[in-house]
């Protein structure tokens, strides 16, 4: 049977099939579902600190609203002794997984402020996450906003959280940079252990009948894996650091590309969301079976077989769509 | 003796604090103002904290006070120590079993915050009408003065019962003694543990019924032995007063505080002794200091023990060189020879003093907390010194119609310069009470100051102004009473400074601290000409902060209460600035350190910002202003408007003369209409080109400030300039023109109407036909489009369809401009009945928010039409609203049966074909009420025809004059809140569906006590956490609609506005037409349910998607014609009730508190919500058996 173990982060795995942030991590039973089915380490759910801020808010102001105006009612709630509207629950998932199953758990978080990035990354080291996930998931809508500017705010986060936190710390990020490769090393150089490729924004749409904008999660489709794909084909042996594939990771054969171009782990969400959590089971078979097959002994074997520095036209991961269709009578030279 | 620790508290958490120690039950019903001791009870049981013995207090909540003395009646019976505390008319409703409790010798205690009796009209305040009903309970009754006797003398109280076996009524002034927070010395546990004899404890338990053995006590008895067996208690009263003395004595060893029964207190050779009981004694007691030091032989008689009412002690307290005495009582006993303690004291005095009796008078004060102050206590030193003193006489008040009030000196003040007196005028959103009594609990808590703080509301729940008086100094503060003197006086909000003299309270060389926007340089010309002559004849210093900019800064949104707080400390002197801002900020961490780091943050921050931006004004010379204040009602109001009401709104009240005021409690309809509110930063302004006239936005209106006409296009010739219309849309109202006003004075700006709008600038979807504008700018010219929509003449009421909305709602409004909350729930159902039926309705309204909105002076919100016709209101109680609504019905349908009788005999007389289509009329329609007011005003006309002719059936045709109007119809509402519905009145509501009267009764279900301030109810929902159910109500809401469709002969729907309107409508039209009882179960989203009040409709929706609320009508009618009466209105649940329970903090405050039994109460709710539905679909779908017993 082909050796299926990866190395994640310093994080020695079973296999590169990892759950990623999901609903299906946010329980201890999915979590352990999932483990059961062959996950080799799970992403939980993210923690995002502005949501957490935005509850505290609410909560005070409704705890406050209205209170003494009037003589008969100075008071509308009774003052409860703790809250629970901090990252006690998220922390607490944590603690309960790693006493519950036996792989690696990776915490995700979504902050909005240094402090929050670092204390909120104490706390899930504290905890007990094996590693953490930053899902630095911000869209510049500011117009004088710089890209250089949007680079050193991801690197600033990175930089702080590395200080504030001994275990790995990898980095889920968009493709949307004028130049990803030179994020990917900035990123690399201020510490990042792992590059997760890529996030996946919320997609907002249109209701036609309340004309009102809703967000609107869409599953990712296999066609989705095109874009990391290339990514990690062309970073993989110059930027020294995991990466992590995700977005359209479907079955065992996203699987085998991901590692031919040099990813470390897969993450799965849309999948399991759509197959179930038990299609994990086949996707581990599907692999096993494929590898078998075509006589290959370990993952460390395929990886980076065919990222670009291995591949037998490299200029292929970098040619643009038009330029393929140039490219039928013209030479490749020609256009560059 | 003890350490001490002092606390700065109120005092009902000081009573509490000592009640909770020393009882195993607690059973409780809220009530103003005693509701907080009850509250503090509940959060300390669910915190688990214990008693004396070590174990936690069981607090039940009961449906009643009555229910409440009955559950402490059996828990006593049954061995358990057990406490209560009311107020008002729940001690009343508490009697029946006091005197069982007292018969029968048991030990307990009731803690009062002694409140007055609703008469002429209900009041919250404190008085002591209620305690005086109490006195012939056999109950003893201790009285405290301050917060520090009352913490006192609740643990005497406590240890005294046990002793004597005789139930104690432990009383305080309600608000005064109640609300105020001062500095207290607290009793420490040993002393609590020294001063209860667990032997005692013991002996109690074991007269307790158990069947292990057994005996019966509560027999009924004839009339040969009750009398014996009721002086068999006597030597238990003689005992009782030397047992709670001997008490007194043994905390004072503990304590070193030594207390006497009859205390008195004064010059040793005083000829004039006042005698008093309650918060006054500490009032008078610095003021016969005062005055003794000022030349005077006077003295004050502190009665703390009324009863059992010991002559002999009383009299030896006295001095024996009084020569008068005058009674103070607390309490108005009409038709009495005096009050009931001016009674005691003669006959006191008579029984020990005959043959040497002073002369003796007794006078009335402080009814309702009216003040009661050092001027007004020499006023009655100055009475007794007259050759002639007024007896029976009244002071604080000027009767002009019985002459018994007694004359004083108002500015008379006996304040010493070393008292800091600090007045804060705040609005009740901004957070300025809340910084208040952090600033006192700081002073009190970090200094050896002594500190006070009273708080006065108004009686608006939107947009209320409060009043904070605080007092600082080194010595004990027995100052119980306004503020009218103070050196430090801050202004929070602009408006006000144009509304009432704010100033007029400072005094010379005082500060004053003013929020404003105006920057130092500009803010001068800003004040209104009474505030700069104040400023500069006082020679204040004058600060100015723009308060708003400065939290806006620091993301605390318009809470200014932090920056204010830290402005007061930073110039009052009170504290060395940079102790006290330390100290404002271990506050902040104290108050905000569990809430999250950012809260605590945010307000930090907002300190460190203050200072920088606090300026003091450079004072000019001269006034530069000529602003007026603003007049309190509108140019056009009535005299009476304007000479009393406005008085009150002036904050001038308390000078209106006797003669001024109704004898009978009697007020004139709509009078908010010229009281001019301001409130709103921003109001509605209607777009009518985007439009598409569907009425939603006047039918959420809560305070009918949205309204609609369509009208004759040709009134628009007059029209102002800016005045909007547009041609009406609607087919049948084609010739018309349309209009939506909004009336910018009276709008409290909760944009609910804009939230609820469907129709969208296509051009810019954030845009809808109706938009929030900043009002200033608008104000003057929408007033007067305001002005002349109202003179556009309505419409002919037999024009509008009501089924449909987009027509109804050009109904106009008689429910106008309430007190009640930005965004109230509750009053678009009210508002909707007033539309529909409002000018044939007479209303029984129980006591409660809708109450409260619907009838505290000094402006009232039921009006009238052009006819002069509208809703007559009345509110009896909170316990009897159905039956005070059946009493109405029954009245009128006798009163009708009359006139059809007396028409019937009279055929002759008004003509057979006249009488006999006034007898057969149907009146079912706007057209058939119209036509039989033409007929009635006929036969009217015929009637005096008639006797003007004189033929001799004279008394017959003048008795059918004074009825013939009930030949129109008359409907009867009856609206209350879940607290009456489903608790206190529902044996009451019971009967009245079980009658087969026509009576409508609208129950606005806001699912907790609203007015007291969101306590548990039984219509409280399982999950949702409520004042008394701290840990998330574990048992499910009762179904009031299930319970009244057993009957199957009432009209029941639950409807939800927010959800589908157009089934509101429907259910409120066939509840009318239904010719029984009705019920209507309305949901009313509350400030109670911590949600955003401005979208709250939403809420509403999410209610109804998720199942949590269900709509439905069942309509008996429906059933004689053979079909289901029940349809249900709901679709099936969609939403997971956990999606709707997040909109809300009453839910999500579980989540928060306890995700444990969150996750298990909200799955439960969650099957609620499936066997709920299944039951209802199956009721509403099940073959319908006729009464032949066919399928």
């Amino acid at each position: 049977m082909p050796d299926l173990t990866t190395t994640y982060l310093g994080l020695k795995l079973k296999s590169p099939l990892v759950a990623s942030a999901s609903p299906l991590s946010e329980n201890l039973r999915g979590i352990r579902r999932l483990e059961d089915a062959g996950a080799s380490a799970i992403v939980l759910y993210s923690l995002f600190e502005e949501q957490i801020k935005q509850e505290r808010e609410a909560t005070m102001h409704f705890m406050e609203y209205g209170t003494d105006s009037f003589a008969e009612a100075l008071t509308y709630f009774p003052e409860p002794e703790t809250y629970h509207a901090g990252p006690e629950s998220y922390l607490e998932l944590i603690r309960k997984a790693k006493a519950s199953v036996d792989i690696p758990i990776i915490a995700s978080l979504n902050g909005t402020s240094i402090g929050g990035w670092t204390q909120f990354a104490q706390n899930m080291q504290s905890a007990g996450a094996d590693a953490i996930e930053l899902n630095i998931y911000y869209i510049p809508s500011d117009v004088d906003m710089t890209g250089t500017g949007v680079e050193n705010t991801y690197r600033h986060i990175l930089t702080a959280v590395k200080q504030a936190v001994n275990i790995p710390v990898a980095v889920k990020l968009s493709p949307y940079f004028s130049n990803y490769a030179n994020v990917a090393k900035q990123l690399v150089d201020a510490g990042a252990d792992g590059l997760v490729m890529f996030n996946r924004f919320y997609q907002p749409d249109i209701d036609l009948e309340t004309l009102q904008v809703k967000p609107n999660v869409l599953l990712s489709t296999p066609q989705d894996l095109r874009l990391p794909l290339r990514w990690i084909a062309m970073l993989y042996g110059r930027v020294d650091v995991d990466f992590a594939a995700t977005s359209g990771i479907h079955q065992a054969e996203d699987v085998i590309k991901m590692m031919m171009v040099g990813a470390s782990v897969t993450m799965m969400a849309s999948a399991l969301l759509k197959h179930g959590i038990d299609h994990l089971r086949t996707m581990q078979a599907d692999l096993i079976d494929w590898m078998t097959v075509n006589e290959y002994v370990s993952i460390e074997q395929m990886r980076g077989s065919m990222s670009q520095i291995n591949a037998e036209d490299p200029s292929a991961y970098e040619r643009a769509q038009y330029a393929r269709a140039l490219s039928s009578y013209s030479s490749l030279h020609d256009i560059r | 003796m003890q350490s001490r620790e002092y606390k700065t508290i109120d005092g009902n958490e000081a009573v509490a604090n000592i009640a909770y120690q020393l009882s195993d039950v607690i059973a409780i019903y809220p009530i103003t103002p005693a509701s907080p001791m009850g509250e503090w009870a509940d959060e300390w049981s669910s915190k688990d904290k214990q008693n004396l013995w070590g174990t936690v207090p069981h607090v039940v909540e009961m449906q009643s006070e009555g229910g409440a003395a009955g559950a402490i009646h059996g828990a006593l019976q049954t061995g358990a120590l057990a406490t209560t505390f009311t107020a008002s008319q729940g001690l009343l409703l508490m009697l029946p079993n006091m005197y069982k409790i007292a018969g029968e010798l048991t030990p307990a205690v009731f803690h009062i915050a002694a409140r007055s009796l609703a008469a002429q009209g209900l009041s919250i305040f404190g008085d002591h009408s209620d305690i005086m009903a109490a006195r012939m309970t056999g109950w003893a009754m201790l009285g405290s003065a301050s917060v520090q006797e009352a913490h006192d003398f609740a643990l005497i109280s406590h240890s005294a019962t046990l002793k004597s076996r005789i139930p104690f009524l432990h009383f305080f002034d309600g608000f005064r003694t109640s609300h105020e927070i001062t500095k207290v010395q607290m009793i420490p546990a040993d002393v609590v543990r020294a001063m209860i004899d667990d032997d005692l404890v013991q002996a109690h338990r074991e007269r307790g019924l158990s069947p292990d053995r057994p005996f019966i006590r509560g027999t009924a008895q004839n009339p040969d032995v009750y009398f014996q067996a009721r002086e068999t208690v006597n030597p238990f009263y003689d005992a009782c007063p030397r047992i709670i003395q001997d008490t007194m004595d043994e905390f004072a060893a503990l304590t070193g505080r030594q207390y006497h029964l009859y205390e008195y207190h004064g010059a040793a050779d005083a000829e004039r002794v006042i005698v008093l009981m309650g918060s006054g004694c500490e009032a008078a007691h610095e003021t016969v200091d005062y005055l003794n030091a000022n030349g005077e032989k006077v003295g004050l008689l502190k009665v703390r023990l009324y009863r059992p009412f010991v002559p002999e002690l009383f009299a030896d307290a006295l001095p024996e060189t009084v020569k008068t005495l005058a009674v103070l009582d607390r309490t108005k006993e009409p038709g009495s020879v005096g009050e009931p303690l001016y009674q005691d004291a003669i006959t006191a005095l008579n029984e020990t003093r005959a043959g040497k009796m002073p002369t003796i008078i007794g006078g009335r004060y402080g009814l309702s907390s009216k003040e009661f102050t050092p001027a007004m206590i020499k006023g009655v030193f100055d009475n007794m010194s007259a050759a002639q003193p007024k007896n029976h006489f009244t002071v604080g008040i000027f009767d002009d119609v019985s002459h018994t009030s007694i004359d004083f000196d108002a500015a008379f003040s006996i304040e010493p310069e070393t008292t800091v007196r600090a007045v804060f005028y705040g609005l009740g959103s901004d957070g300025t009470v809340g910084a208040n009594k952090n600033a006192i609990k700081i002073i009190g808590e970090n200094t050896e100051n002594y500190a006070q703080g009273y708080f006065v509301y108004d009686s608006k729940k939107s947009g209320s102004m409060t009043v904070s008086h605080l007092r600082f100094g080194k010595d004990a503060i027995r100052a119980n009473y306004l503020i009218d003197k103070a050196n430090f006086i801050a202004c929070h909000q602009p408006i006000f400074m144009q509304q009432i003299d704010v100033l007029e309270a400072a005094v010379r060389g005082g500060t004053f601290l003013y929020n404003s926007p105006h920057d130092p340089e500009r803010v001068w010309d800003t004040l209104p000409r009474k505030a700069q002559e104040h400023i500069i004849e006082k020679g204040l210093r004058f600060y100015v902060i723009d308060a708003y900019r400065v939290a806006h800064e620091a993301g605390m949104g318009r809470r200014i209460n932090t920056v204010m707080q830290v402005c007061f400390f930073a110039i009052s002197g009170v504290m060395p600035r940079d102790e006290a801002i330390d100290a404002i900020k271990d506050a902040i961490r104290k108050t905000y350190g569990n809430k999250g780091q950012e809260v605590v943050d945010k307000n930090i921050e907002a300190v460190e910002r203050t200072l920088a931006h606090l300026h003091e004004v450079s004072i000019p010379q001269t006034v530069t202003s000529v602003a007026e204040m603003l007049p309190p009602v509108t140019a056009n109001a009535p005299a009476f408007v304007r000479d009393v009401l406005g008085e009150m709104i002036a904050r001038r009240g308390d000078f209106i003369p006797v003669s001024s005021l109704p004898v009978d409690g009697t007020y004139p309809s709509g009078t908010t209409q010229y009281e001019k509110r301001n409130l709103a930063l921003e109001i509605p302004e209607w777009d009518p080109d985007v439009c598409i006239q569907c009425g939603k936005c006047a039918m959420v209106c809560p305070h009918a400030v949205i309204r609609i006409k369509a009208y004759d296009g040709a009134v628009l010739e007059s029209a102002p300039e800016t005045f909007k219309a547009t041609a009406a849309r609607d087919r049948e109202w084609s010739d018309m023109m349309y209009t939506i006003q909004v009336a910018p004075e009276d709008c409290t700006g909760c944009a609910l109407c804009v939230d609820v709008c469907p129709a969208k600038n296509k051009s810019a979807v954030n845009r809808r036909a109706i938009n929030m504008t900043p009002q200033p700018p608008i104000r003057d010219q929408e007033r007067e489009n305001w002005d002349f929509f109202l003179e556009i003449p309505e419409l002919d009421r037999r024009q509008i369809k009501t089924t449909s909305i987009r027509q109804q709602q050009v109904q106009q409004p008689l429910f106008e401009f309430s007190g009640a909350c930005a965004g109230c729930g509750e009053t678009p159902y009210i508002k909707l009945v007033t539309q529909l039926y409002g000018d044939r309705s007479v209303i029984a309204n129980a006591t409660g928010c809708s109450s409260i909105y619907g009838g505290n002076l000094p402006t009232t919100p039921y009006s009238t039409n052009a006819d002069n016709r509208g809703p007559a209101w009345s509110n009896s109680l909170f316990e009897d609203n159905a039956e005070f609504g059946m009493g109405m019905r029954v009245s009128l349908d006798a009163q009708a049966q009359v006139a059809a009788e007396l028409l019937m005999s009279m055929r002759d007389v008004v003509g057979a074909d006249l009488a006999d289509d006034v007898l057969n009329a149907d009146q079912s329609d706007e057209a058939g009420i119209y036509e039989q007011r033409e007929r009635v005003e006929l036969v009217k006309e015929r009637l005096q025809a008639f006797l003007s002719s004189a033929n001799g059936h004279g008394a017959q045709v003048r008795r059918l004059l004074s009825i013939a109007d009930m030949l129109v119809k008359k409907n009867v509402w009856v609206f209350g809140g879940d607290g009456w519905a489903y608790d206190i009145g529902f044996s009451g509501l019971d009967h009245v569906l079980a009658s087969d009267r026509n009576i409508n009764i609208l129950v606005m279900d806001t699912e907790v006590y609203s007015n007291t301030g969101g306590q548990m109810s039984k219509s409280t929902p399982r999950a949702a956490v409520a004042k008394f159910a701290a840990g998330g109500k574990p048992a499910a809401k009762k179904d009031l609609g299930l319970m009244a469709m057993s009957y199957g002969s009432a009209y029941v729907a639950q409807v939800a506005m927010g959800a589908r309107d157009e089934q509101t409508l429907r259910a409120f039209i066939e509840a009318e037409a239904y010719p029984g009882p009705s019920l209507i179960i309305a949901y009313s989203h509350c400030i109670a349910h911590g949600i955003n009040m401005g979208t709250a409709m939403r809420n509403q929706q999410a209610a109804v998607k998720s199942g949590q609320w269900l709509l439905y009508r069942y309509n008996p009618l429906r059933a004689e014609a053979g079909q289901n009466p029940l349809q249900l209105d709901s679709r099936p649940p969609k939403l997971p009730v956990k999606e709707f329970f997040r909109m809300e903090n009453r839910f999500r405050m579980l989540e928060l508190s306890k995700p444990e039994v969150s996750r298990e109460l909200f799955r439960q709710a969650q099957e609620d919500i499936h066997t709920r539905w299944a039951l209802y679909e199956y009721l509403a779908s099940r073959p319908y058996a006729t009464t032949e017993g066919d399928n």
